[in-house]
């Protein structure tokens, strides 16, 4: 996917809830491209102009993985930790 | 992706990401466009929603970046366009420093070629000189510096050490080769067994000259150079087997030696084996220099302790004949002094070699200085921007880097320029230099010159560099006051640094020059003497060697010398004749002994030694030394063997008291000799060079009875023709002479054919050489300096135009005030001067053993060069000070 297919397809699937700035966009993807979670070759846009297309390694996709797993459990600590507070209160 | 590689990736990550952003702007443009928004307001938008594209590719960038090394990059780049934009400034520093570090590098590869690289033969620090001290023989420091071995030490060291693997002798010669070309006089190398051994170097081709070549009574092999089989065999590998004519004997080729191989320093066409006879050989017979390897572990002490048991063995092994006293060398006290093999190539040239690389390394201190004056005076001007730069955040290690880094760029770029400066100044040392330099052929610039311009380079870019940073760099208030300052006075504080600079640049020119004068006051003082001979450069000198294979008989050897002498006078322009065994200062050994006085019983029976000369009738006539009382000897002394010799002044003096009295006095060298009649007594000659001593001479006819024994008739076969005619060092001349030569014999080489004037200035090489570099110095050194004291006197006239002019409206004189910047400059010199002279005390004492005839405190030229230092730095002052005239002082204060 190229740089601002991703904004547009975060911003969608977000239901415009998530919106990601330019100015961390680029900056991140070229730190994920250093650490190898990333490649980039030349490719065509939707509009049929000349874009860099990004795509996740092997690498990016365990990386991935192991930050979803443990986004949950962070979540799940947070969703615990409010549980908790709502019983006391109420 | 290792960091290299990612490094030399960057353009292609910068392009994709140019690539991406543009088309992530392009698609936003699109779709507003689509929201029926107009192009341009379009375009406007997306870049406005995007931010700012420059930064956000700098960020993005940094990540591929190296932060360090990024802004190095941009800093040199800085550096770069800096000094660009003002060329003839960087030119200057770069030139000066190139010349600086260029002149050093070339002195600094010479040093460690002969000083400092070991020996081109394999583990060098084994290799020793068998020098022998005698310090109970008198007489023979005159004229030797050291007691050369005979044969028989040889043998008894080379069967009865303990501490060699191996032990060698040899001697330079010469031979003639014929039946090649013309007959040709080579220079041969006589060596014994074990010389090669010692040095270890395989044969190029063929083999190494072995035991059985030393066989006295069938001749052994022979083995050529590299550069002779080159020369005359056109390096044709089939010469090995063949057979040459060596002195009108056939001699098998045994070999060829690598390129570059010496026997010691001794570069040799032919290594001729010596033949030496056990059976015939006697104690005496002192001639031969030795060379040996010792056992691995085994230290000099060691091997002398081990030679001086050796000669007590050498003495109750051998004789000097029957009825002799085989232990009377005990009363010469002989000892063991071995020196490692590259102090005896090296010799005395060391110290001319030091003395010339601390005089360079003073001139690069000094140049150093002027481009850190030079920098100050850019620094100063560049005072706002730093003061703007610090103002805006830049961090005091940040200007710090970015002045010294450029001080390290100059320093680099004038070392890079510096090795081309080096490769054409080596070529100079090389033809100016002492033609007997040792290990010259080995000189060139290596790694090690390289690696020493680098931290040269580097050292002194950080040695200019500093000041500035030092005075740049402090603090961030003190350099925003700075900037505030722009047409105050701070002179007195800005300026101490540049007087320090100045200070320290008349004590090293001061130094400098004072070694030169010293130098050529030396110089001066050894033209003074008289050398003993006469117009050397109308003296033309040839060697020629009669060999007992050519012709057996010495009356015939003479009648054929006696043939050339008057066929070479007959030559136009020839006006006189001669040969004699030696020439002064040619390097040739005749001989030495004691002599015995009639009526003189030695005390100690310990005579001095004399060095013996063995000379034709005429030949002092064409040298030119003078005759002092009697007469020469006749062609009829000569082949009458007329029991007749010659003495120098000085041994006339010592024995007899004066030159006349001696005349008509007899001596002989041993008791079966008859008694020779003094015939004449000769000026004293200086055989060694003129900065060493006249050594009492005794000279016989060159053909005598007793030479080889009583009773048996000698001849001197191996003799210099000396040829007087205005037509010396004319090639026509030279021809004419092989013509002469050739009408006699047509298979005489000649030899050496130099004139005297070549001879003589050789023997002054080590002088003139250690001259003309300290002259070079002393004059950059000179230039250097007074360029600094203008320099500084023509900054504080611009810096104090402000003061001058309230001097002036306040009514002070031109004169005065001229006056006034005229002593602050002489004030500079005074205390630099003061510093130099005490420098100059203590260092000259280092210099000492290359002065000749005056004091290392000449107070001549302690006194004459602060003189005319004085009066230089005065007119250097001057000039600059008279510009204070034309300073107006209206305008000097409306400035403000």
């Amino acid at each position: 996917m190229h740089g601002y297919a991703l904004v547009k397809h975060i911003q969608q699937v977000s239901n415009d809830l998530l919106q990601v700035e330019e100015g961390s966009l680029y900056p991140a993807l070229q730190r994920m491209l250093k650490e190898g979670l990333l490649e980039s070759e030349a490719g065509i846009s939707a509009k049929g102009r000349p874009t860099r297309i990004y795509r996740l390694t092997a690498a990016g996709l365990r990386h991935l993985e192991s930050e979803v797993v443990s986004f949950e459990r962070m979540f799940a600590g947070f969703a615990r930790v409010l549980a908790a507070a709502k019983a006391q209160e109420a | 992706m290792s960091p290299f590689s990612r490094f030399f990736s960057r353009n292609r990550r910068y392009d994709d990401l140019s690539v991406s952003i543009q088309e992530h702007i392009d698609e936003r443009i699109d779709e507003l466009m689509e929201a029926a928004m107009p192009r341009d307001q379009a375009e406007r938008a997306a870049r406005r929603e995007f931010g700012n594209v420059t930064l956000l590719r700098e960020r993005s960038r940094e990540v591929w970046q190296w932060q360090g090394l990024e802004s190095l990059r941009v800093d040199l780049k800085h550096i770069g366009r800096r000094l660009r934009r003002s060329p003839g400034f960087a030119i200057t520093l770069v030139l000066t420093l190139a010349i600086g570090i260029g002149a050093n590098t070339a002195v600094f590869s010479v040093l460690n070629s002969v000083l400092l690289r070991p020996l081109p033969y394999p583990e060098p620090q084994q290799l020793v000189s068998l020098h022998l001290d005698a310090p109970g023989a008198p007489g023979l420091a005159e004229f030797r510096s050291e007691l050369r071995l005979s044969a028989s030490m040889y043998f008894t060291f080379a069967t009865h050490n303990r501490t060699f693997q191996s032990v060698g002798v040899w001697g330079p010669g010469t031979a003639s080769i014929t039946g090649i070309a013309q007959p040709e006089q080579v220079n041969t190398a006589q060596i014994s067994s074990g010389v090669l051994e010692t040095l270890n170097i395989p044969a190029f081709t063929g083999q190494w000259l072995t035991a059985a070549d030393q066989d006295p009574h069938a001749p052994g092999r022979v083995m050529l150079s590299y550069g002779y089989w080159q020369r005359r065999f056109g390096g044709d590998p089939g010469v090995v087997g063949r057979t040459i004519s060596v002195n009108s004997q056939p001699r098998v080729i045994a070999g060829v030696m690598p390129r570059g191989f010496k026997v010691v320093s001794y570069d040799f066409d032919l290594l001729v084996p010596m033949g030496l006879d056990p059976v015939k050989e006697q104690l005496a017979g002192f001639a031969y220099r030795g060379i040996a390897r010792l056992e691995p572990g085994v230290g000099i002490p060691q091997a002398n302790a081990d030679v001086a048991r050796l000669i007590q063995v050498w003495m109750d092994s051998w004789t000097n004949g029957p009825g002799s006293d085989s232990h009377w060398y005990v009363r010469w006290k002989i000892t063991p002094a071995l020196l490692p093999l590259k102090e005896a190539v090296v010799g005395s040239i060391h110290t001319v070699l030091w003395v010339v690389m601390a005089t360079i390394g003073v001139v690069m201190l000094i140049a150093c200085t002027n481009v850190a004056n030079l920098l100050l005076v850019r620094a100063d001007t560049r005072q706002q921007e730093l003061a703007v730069r610090s103002a805006l955040g830049a961090g005091r290690w940040r200007i710090a880097r970015e002045l010294l880094l450029e001080s390290l760029t100059l320093g680099l770029l004038g070392g890079v320029v510096g090795v081309g400066v080096a490769g054409a100044g080596l070529r100079l040392l090389t033809a100016v230099g002492p033609g007997n330099l040792p290990r010259l052929s080995e000189v060139s610039l290596d790694g090690w010159s390289v690696a020493f311009t680098l931290i040269l380079s580097l050292v002194s870019g950080l040695l200019f560099g500093a000041i500035p940073v030092l005075r740049y760099a402090p603090s961030r208030q003190r350099l925003t006051l700075l900037g505030a300052m722009r047409t105050s006075n701070v002179s007195r504080e800005r300026q101490r640094g540049r007087n320090l600079l100045v200070v320290s640049q008349v004590a090293m020119a001061l130094v400098l020059l004072i070694g030169a004068v010293l130098m050529i006051r030396t110089f001066l003082a050894m033209r003074n003497v008289d050398p003993g001979f006469s117009d050397p450069s109308s003296l033309q000198v040839m060697r020629l060697t009669i060999s007992e294979t050519l012709v057996r008989d010495p009356l015939t050897t003479v009648h054929m010398q006696n043939n050339i002498l008057d066929k070479l006078a007959a030559i136009p322009g020839v006006s006189s004749t001669g040969f004699a065994a030696s020439v002064p200062m040619s390097g040739a050994e005749p001989s030495w002994n004691e002599i015995l006085v009639e009526g003189k019983i030695e005390e100690g029976d310990n005579p001095p030694m004399r060095l013996f000369n063995y000379v034709s009738p005429g030949y002092f006539h064409t040298a030119g030394t003078k005759i002092v009382a009697g007469r020469d000897f006749s062609w009829a002394d000569m082949y009458g063997l007329r029991p007749v010799g010659m003495v120098s002044e000085s041994l006339a003096r010592e024995l007899w008291g004066s030159p006349q009295s001696a005349i008509g006095k007899h001596f002989h060298e041993w008791d079966s000799m008859p008694w020779q009649e003094v015939i004449g007594v000769v000026q004293d000659v200086r055989e060694n060079g003129v900065d060493q001593v006249s050594p009492s001479t005794v000279y016989w006819p060159s053909m005598g009875h007793d030479l080889f024994g009583p009773g048996v008739l000698g001849a001197w076969r191996s003799v210099y023709f000396a040829i007087r005619s205005n037509r010396a060092g004319t090639q026509a001349l030279i021809n004419e002479m092989q013509q002469a030569v050739w009408s006699v014999n047509a298979n005489l080489p000649v030899a050496d054919i130099s004139t005297m004037q070549d001879i003589y200035g050789e023997s002054m090489a080590r002088t003139s050489f250690t001259l003309v570099m300290l002259a070079i110095a002393a004059t950059m050194a000179l230039a250097l300096g007074i360029l600094g004291i203008y320099g500084v006197i023509s900054y504080a006239v611009s810096q104090r135009r402000r003061e001058i002019g309230i001097r002036m409206a306040l009514g002070a004189k031109k004169s005065e005030l001229a006056w006034m910047f005229v002593r602050s400059a002489l004030m500079l010199t005074g205390i630099g001067m003061a510093v130099g002279l005490g420098a100059a005390a203590m260092l000259m004492r280092l210099m000492r053993t290359l002065l000749f005839g005056i004091s290392p405190l000449d107070p001549v030229t302690f006194t004459a060069v602060p003189v005319a230092l004085v009066a230089a730095a005065a007119l250097a002052s001057y000039l600059p000070a008279r510009r204070t005239a034309a300073v107006d002082p209206v305008e000097a204060l409306r400035a403000e």
